[in-house]
């Protein structure tokens, strides 16, 4: 049939690209599972991630990812009706746009036949936005769909009190002006202190950057390992940035403001410099600080996911197959950050691979500490055996697969957009390092984050009550 | 029975004390070769921080004994005089517990007052040296940090703790009738000011690490940490460690300085006590309210002030002075003897005497959502027990579980819990109005209402739908257990558990067992008693079993007190006076009148004349006119929500008046009411152990005390009759025995000791 001669064609040509691109491709087989769907990212965008409370300040959330949208359409030059469903992350939700999915897709000119939905899971909204993808697609609902994330910390919702807002609720069901002026005179001053968003984990009442320190306690990463990791970052990020690797960022003309086509919190620093700067969180004898954290950033991404078949038709080139993906949770005090640990070795197995056939790593970076302590657990055999039941560890990525682009700490953690970012970039590498299996790893802890250089220890945002952790497999 | 909550106190230190390890011993830390290695102290060079590490191999806790002391002196004598060392730091090894106080064997161990102000000389001469050591210590506490352990980290320069729940500060010695006698006074009013320092002496309480932050007790807060690469507890102590060691060498580099700069409020408070009018109003306010709270019957928290007084007034010689002096003098009286028998006795009462149970409780379920229901349901559904509460009514069993909500929704609002916890605690509890789930249950506690015939009908119900192994436990106060399970098909699965109300309040457990009651069944339910953190007594059966027995004739003789015109404010103000947490006629109100006249008639019937004495027609009619006590809003007071003073119920006088007994001058001084009231509650309970109702004084006295309120500086019935005499109290009877016959009737047991002086309860 016509489908076989496809998928046959498909093979052919990927083994045909491999070999003779890629002079050190090993042959290694197939991910493809009888009787499930073969799903590809076609292609993923975002806009440039930038320092929250700069040049996209007086936006909303729904603008950026309009503007991400605009550009998947404008790569893919897909018909605007072709998309079957779309579907974003985001955390802090804008109350107004609180289906923020449904109103960027409408601005961003798609039909308006297409529904629309908004997912939150801390910082995997946008992995939950892509896996959902994938459950459509492979259940035959659908057969292209649009994923992505949005966030926009340069604005949170800050609310009026409790009691505030239940006196105003009542001021408009009071029918006499009696009644309304006991109503107002009833307003304290404590009535008008605002409410911000959970500086905490709602479990805990902990917050990440508290929770990261006392992690990377836990795990004895000194600062200085914390610090060596965050200027690798930020060093890796500038290199690639310099030699145009990041060919997923598109330029976004911000309205009343210039053309931005570039991620502006990439800053190489010394160690000398960022061991000068104080404790953010565990004062004094914390280890995390601003420069080895995740700054607080606006920002937002979108990827197209096809059947192959669908994406073939349609004459495009796939970028990578979506092979897995696995879901975990720990305790949400003492174990928050950890998922990538509990993770990565579950999807292997899912998926028949050890680590050493992964080609690409890409793992988010809340934490310079976080990233360290997960390293480490994932090195001890005694942390293996005592929590997670295992026989022996689960081993490390080697670093010269990891994170090679940069991470989340030096280009920026849009909470809601950063899962797209991390499978694109493994698509990205994959075709350019010559790989074959890519894994994603992130850890659903919201990045509490101080900004290097104004001194605002804004709201952290709220954070589920468990840590969740998505992983995806690419297979080129 | 509300009234014993100023024990609450005491109970929560001690329990403390030694529910300290769980699960895997503990593991050693590796230490290079150390300089100079005890048993119990030892200590490593880092660098040029010295680390002294305490940890006594024979116990759960580590106490400031003897050895330890020595081994101390030893290791900090060679800290000084190694050159090579600019600084230490003292810490626990042990999980949990820094130093949770002196060892009070030591103290019990001296013949003399004069051997105690020696040992407390010497520990204050350890302390001195602490204080003044040319190089800084810094003390890194997690865990309990009491008494001497207090003591001695407020004679280092520097104190870190960590934020674990189990770090708590405190000066518990006032609970055992005694005072800081290691320097305690003499710091404590110049590290957080005299109110603060009144305050942890005087109540006891533990503080956590937060509040000892913001105290100024400590300088430096530490997070726990949760799982690494080593377990949780000991990577914490290990973190602990090397933040202590940074924060020793930073006062070495005068990078942390050891003073801080003194707030506004600070300054100001500073100016306020700078004048001697002030210092002696807080002095004699303090001295008000002491006297006011304990009637002047314990003497450590009057010495308490005087010492603190001496060493502000008279400077710090004299103040030493007073202080070892004073602690001696104190460890020598038989309130504080009867302090530290009760403490021993609790920690006695923790343990269960009968081995662990075949089966573990894992599924608990609770008949009646009343008061005592819902209580019983609070205590267990935060152990980890899944917890089942049936009622018959929608609205009573809604009212249940307010109830139960409200007790964990205080503990969040007092941040004791979070909201999270206190939700997934609750996701534990089921409310049902049927008896599904039931054949899961591993126990049913029945806490219906005290009718023979609906326990019968409850316990046939049950049994019905439970599984084989369920234990069958009935929540009453005065049925005989034996009667409960005559119409039991299995008896030796029936057990009685006497909770007393608040049963969230109130520690103590009575738990009866009937011939046929087997062992495992017992050890069951004392392993379901300590998981819900309670004192346990185990007695035997019959009316009353133990402690409603003993309370009977003593509020029967509170009746004909108050029918021989003694008003019920002047009842209370006799009972209070003797030690009573509570008076007598707020208590009748507490338990509830209803109950009482139910008590006195039933056990009237059982016992005959011996539980006579008012006339039990006084607590009915009350109760026929609706005044059923603190629950009913009247009783012999009246009760006004949110109002704390109350009045004596005018209603009342009426029914005294007809029911009016003309006193005998020679037995109604107020001295011969007082002892009238407790000899009938002594004697009773002397014959309880004499006809086997108990298995022990221990828990006779830890039954009257936590249960009744019976005197806490008496230590207790039995330690009452230790130390007061039994000749000397047979003396009393007989002659109320003339006037008012059997009821005073000495039991045998009671004249045996009256006639043999070397015969005591307590050795």
């Amino acid at each position: 049939s016509w489908r076989f001669f496809f998928l046959s064609f498909r093979k052919i040509y990927t083994i045909l690209k491999n070999s003779l691109l890629i002079i050190q491709t090993k042959s290694k087989k197939t991910l493809a599972r009888p009787n499930v769907k073969n799903i590809v990212l076609v292609e993923g965008v975002r806009t440039p991630f930038l320092l929250s409370g700069t040049t996209y300040s007086d936006l909303m959330p729904h603008d950026l990812a309009r503007a991400a949208l605009q550009g998947l359409l404008h790569r893919t030059a897909i018909p605007k009706d072709v998309v079957d469903y779309i579907i974003y992350g985001t955390v802090i939700q804008e109350v107004k746009t609180s289906n923020v999915a449904r109103e960027a897709a409408l601005g961003a000119g798609f039909s308006d036949k297409i529904p629309s939905h908004t997912v939150t899971m801390a910082c995997i909204s946008s992995n939950q936005a892509m896996t959902s993808a994938v459950g459509l697609i492979a259940a035959g609902q659908c057969d292209a769909v649009v994923a992505g994330g949005v966030e926009f910390m340069s604005d949170v919702p800050i609310r009026h009190s409790r009691k505030m807002r239940k006196t105003m609720l009542s001021l408009n069901k009071a029918k006499t002006l009696g009644q309304r002026l006991s109503l107002l005179g009833s307003i304290r001053l404590a009535h008008l202190s605002p409410e911000l968003p959970a500086v905490a984990e709602f479990s805990t009442s902990e917050t990440m950057g508290h929770s990261a320190d006392r992690l990377a306690a836990a795990f004895g990463v000194s600062r200085v390992e914390q610090d060596e990791f965050a200027l690798r970052s930020h060093s890796l990020a500038k290199k690639a940035q310099d030699a145009g690797l990041l060919q997923d960022v598109i330029s976004f003309k911000v309205p009343g403001r210039d053309i931005v086509s570039q991620d502006n919190g990439i800053r190489p620093s010394s160690m000398e410099q960022m061991a000068k700067l104080k404790p953010a969180f565990i004062k004094p004898h914390g280890t995390v600080t601003a420069a080895n954290s995740s700054f607080l950033t606006d920002g937002a991404s979108a990827v197209l996911i096809m059947s192959e078949e669908k994406a073939l038709a349609m004459g495009y080139k796939p970028k990578a197959y979506l092979r897995d993906f696995v879901y975990v949770s720990q305790d949400p005090k003492d174990q928050l950050l950890l998922g990538p640990t509990y993770g990565t070795p579950k999807v292997l197995e899912r998926a028949g691979l050890t680590m050493s056939d992964i080609d690409v790593f890409e793992f988010h970076e809340a934490f310079a500490g976080q990233i360290m302590a997960n390293l480490k657990a994932m090195d001890s055999d005694w942390f293996a055996q005592t929590y997670m039941g295992r026989k022996s560890k689960v081993g490390t990525p080697p670093m010269d697969k990891f994170n090679l682009w940069g991470g989340s700490l030096s280009l920026g953690h849009p909470f809601g957009a950063t899962g797209c970012r991390l499978v694109t970039t493994v698509a990205h590498r994959l075709q350019k390092e010559g790989g074959q299996y890519g894994l994603v790893a992130a850890c659903a802890a919201g990045g509490q984050v101080s900004d290097t250089h104004v001194q605002h220890s804004l709201v952290v945002p709220a954070m589920i009550a468990f840590c969740t952790y998505a992983k995806h497999l690419y297979e080129l | 029975m509300a009234g014993v909550r100023a024990l609450g106190a005491l109970s929560r230190i001690t329990s403390r004390r030694y529910t300290l390890t769980t699960g895997s011993p503990f593991r050693t830390f590796s230490v290079a070769p150390a300089m100079l290695a005890g048993t119990h102290v030892n200590y490593e060079v880092k660098g040029d921080v010295a680390v002294v590490r305490i940890n006594d191999p024979n116990s759960k806790v580590n106490t400031l004994s003897i050895q330890m002391q020595k081994e101390l002196t030893d290791v900090m004598n060679e800290v000084w005089s190694n050159n090579a060392v600019q600084s230490a730091v003292l810490i626990s090894t042990k999980p949990g517990c820094f130093i949770a106080g002196a060892d009070i064997n030591m103290i019990e161990g001296c013949k003399t007052a004069e051997e105690v102000t020696q040992l407390s000389q010497e520990g204050q001469n350890i302390f001195e040296k602490i204080e003044k050591s040319p190089k800084p210590i810094v003390a890194a506490i997690n865990g309990s940090c009491l008494g001497a352990g207090l003591e001695f980290v407020i004679a280092c320069q520097y104190r870190i703790a960590t934020k674990s729940k189990k770090t708590v500060l405190g000066t518990p010695e006032v609970m055992l009738g005694l005072l800081p006698g290691a320097g305690g006074t003499q710091r404590l009013p110049k590290m957080v000011g005299l109110p603060s320092a009144f305050d942890m002496m005087l109540t006891g309480r533990n503080i956590r690490a937060d509040k000892a932050k913001k105290m100024g007790l400590v300088h430096q807060l530490v997070d726990t940490l949760g799982p690494g690469l080593k377990s949780p507890e000991e990577r914490t102590i290990e973190y602990l460690e090397e933040i202590a060691i940074e924060c020793a060498r930073g006062i070495v580099n005068k990078k942390i300085p050891l003073s801080k700069e003194k707030g506004m409020m600070q300054k100001l408070q500073d100016y306020i006590m700078s004048f001697e009018m002030v210092r002696n109003q807080i002095y004699k306010t303090v001295h008000g309210k002491v006297m006011k709270q304990s009637k002047g019957l314990y003497p450590a928290p009057l010495k308490i002030i005087e010492c603190v007084k001496a060493g502000i007034e008279q400077g710090p010689i004299p103040g030493y002075l007073a202080e070892s002096q004073n602690f001696g003098q104190l460890a020598k009286t038989t309130e504080s003897h009867a302090l530290i028998g009760l403490y021993h006795g609790q920690v006695t009462c923790k343990k269960n005497r009968f081995g662990a149970p075949q089966k573990e409780v894992k599924t608990l379920a609770i008949l009646g959502a009343g008061l005592m229901g819902a209580g019983i349901a609070q205590v267990t559904v935060d152990k980890g027990v899944h917890t089942i509460l049936k009622d018959t009514t929608v609205s009573g069993l809604a009212r249940g579980e307010q109830q139960v909500f409200k007790g964990f929704n205080d503990k969040t609002k007092k941040r004791n819990i979070t909201s999270f916890e206190r939700d997934s605690i609750l996701s534990n509890l089921t409310g049902q109005l049927d008896y599904s789930g039931f054949e899961k249950a591993d126990m049913v506690i029945e806490a219906v209402f005290e009718d023979i015939n609906i326990k019968h009908k409850v316990l046939k119900e049950i049994e019905a739908v439970i599984p084989p192994h369920c234990i069958f436990a009935s929540n009453t106060s005065a049925l005989p257990i034996k009667e409960i399970a005559a119409a039991s098909k299995r008896p030796d699965k029936v057990i009685g558990m006497h909770y007393f109300s608040p049963v969230d309040k109130m520690q103590l457990l009575e738990i009866i067992t009937t011939e046929q009651t087997s062992k495992d069944t017992t050890a069951s339910a004392v392993a379901v008693g300590l998981k819900q953190g309670k004192v346990i007594i185990v007695v035997g059966d019959g009316p009353g079993f133990y402690t409603t027995r003993c309370l009977a004739p003593m509020l029967a003789e509170a009746v004909r007190v108050l029918q021989e015109g003694v008003d019920p404010k002047k009842l209370d103000a006799l009972t209070t006076g003797f030690g009573f947490p509570v008076g007598a006629a707020t208590l009748a109100d507490e338990v509830g009148l209803d109950v009482a006249a139910h008590v006195a008639e039933d056990l009237g019937k059982a016992f005959g004349s011996r539980f006579g004495g008012g006339n039990v027609e006084v607590l009915k009619t009350m109760v026929d006119m609706g005044f059923k006590g603190r629950k009913s809003g009247k009783g012999c007071y009246v009760y006004q929500p949110g109002l704390k003073v109350r009045d004596v119920n005018p209603d009342i006088e009426e029914i005294l008046e007809k029911y009016k007994m003309t006193p005998n001058p020679a037995v109604s001084s107020d001295s011969d009411v007082q002892y009238r009231l407790v000899s009938r509650f002594v004697n009773e309970a002397v014959l309880c152990l004499q006809e086997g109702i108990l298995s022990s004084p221990v828990e006779g006295d830890i039954g009257a005390v936590f249960g009744l309120g019976f005197p806490p500086c008496l230590g207790g019935p039995f330690r009452f009759v230790d130390a007061f005499g039994a000749d000397k109290l047979v003396e009393k009877m007989r002659r109320y025995e003339e006037v008012y016959g059997n009821q005073f009737t000495p039991c045998q047991l009671l004249l045996d000791h009256a006639n043999d002086s070397s015969k005591k309860f307590h050795k």
